[in-house]
């Protein structure tokens, strides 16, 4: 069994360490809805693919991916919301974990809104 | 419908957290001898009137104002009944709430209990305000994850500190593995 010595040592490790956060106004929050609607359409495994990958390219510090309950448009579900600070909200639909990671490649990182998942290009199909 | 156990239960225990619980205890029990998969939701949220318990298993029910269906506890209810199972709620206002569904394990219509470790890393990682007790038993194995045990040893460092959200994945998922010995459920 896995002990707890070893959580132990982070503590230890971590010392000093807390608060290193940004401030949340210049936070961006990356929010996945978590609702029936979204666990049953895939949401989880896009939610871990997200915070796996902020964990793994050390964006924590500017990046904090959290979750929300149902966003009232479940047939869009998996739902990823973006929001950076002074900027306009931007809502993914139909997520699944690549295009999460496209997501965190070229709106996180490179700051290009990823258009073609957004709500905004479903509702210019219909 | 939801493909796996795990995801009834990452919802259900949604519902807990929402219930402004302060600790949401989660079992799931595999006993081979009596061929059975239980699962037990317990918290200590505001619980529900007799009138809500009894809407709540009703797909049309629900308390939210962003839709009009409630569909997480029929799905959890009719994925244990169609097993030959069982599944009751009890609640008490003020209280708190207490699901259980039980499956038949052996049952050709049972899904497979799936990423317990994914239900409850995101409980424990996204709840931050929300304590969880888990409990896993395979027969006479068992393990379990108190975040409370946790955050003493932790000293006000956040669960979702990244060092510590893996270190409780690696916890869940090597004594999983320890506990069913890696089986496929």
């Amino acid at each position: 069994m896995k002990s707890l010595e070893e959580l132990k040592a982070i503590r230890a490790k971590m010392q000093g360490q807390v608060g290193l956060r940004a401030e949340d106004h210049t936070h961006t929050r990356v929010v996945v809805g978590m609702a029936t609607c979204g666990i049953a359409s895939g949401a989880r495994p896009v939610l871990n693919t997200l915070a796996e990958e902020v964990q793994k390219r050390a964006l924590t510090g500017k990046i904090s991916v959290t979750q929300t309950g149902c966003i009232g448009l479940c047939k869009y579900e998996p739902i990823v919301e973006v929001l950076e600070p002074n900027k306009p909200k931007v809502t993914y639909i139909r997520m699944n974990p690549q295009k999460a990671l496209d997501v965190i490649e070229q709106h996180l990182i490179r700051g290009q809104v990823v258009a073609e998942y957004t709500l905004g290009a479903a509702e210019d199909i219909k | 419908m939801m493909p796996e156990i795990s995801l009834n239960i990452l919802d259900v225990a949604e519902n807990s957290t929402r219930a402004g619980a302060s600790l949401v205890s989660i079992s799931v029990q595999i006993d081979t001898a009596n061929d059975r998969l239980s699962v037990r939701i317990q918290d200590d949220g505001c619980g529900m009137t007799a009138e809500q318990i009894a809407q709540v298993t009703d797909p049309f029910f629900t308390t939210r104002k962003t839709r009009k269906v409630g569909l997480g506890v029929p799905f959890f209810k009719s994925a244990a009944e169609l097993t030959g199972g069982s599944f009751s709620i009890a609640s008490t206002v003020g209280v708190g709430t207490c699901v259980t569904a039980v499956f038949v394990l052996s049952s050709i219509d049972r899904m497979p209990l799936g990423d317990m470790t994914a239900t409850m890393h995101s409980l424990i990682v996204y709840h931050p305000e929300t304590d969880f007790l888990y409990t896993y038993q395979y027969d006479e194995r068992s393990f379990t994850l108190d975040t409370r045990e946790f955050r003493q040893i932790l000293e006000g460092l956040p669960l979702d500190t990244p060092e510590v959200s893996q270190y409780i994945r690696e916890y869940l998922m090597e004594n999983k593995a320890e506990t069913d010995n890696g089986r496929l459920i």
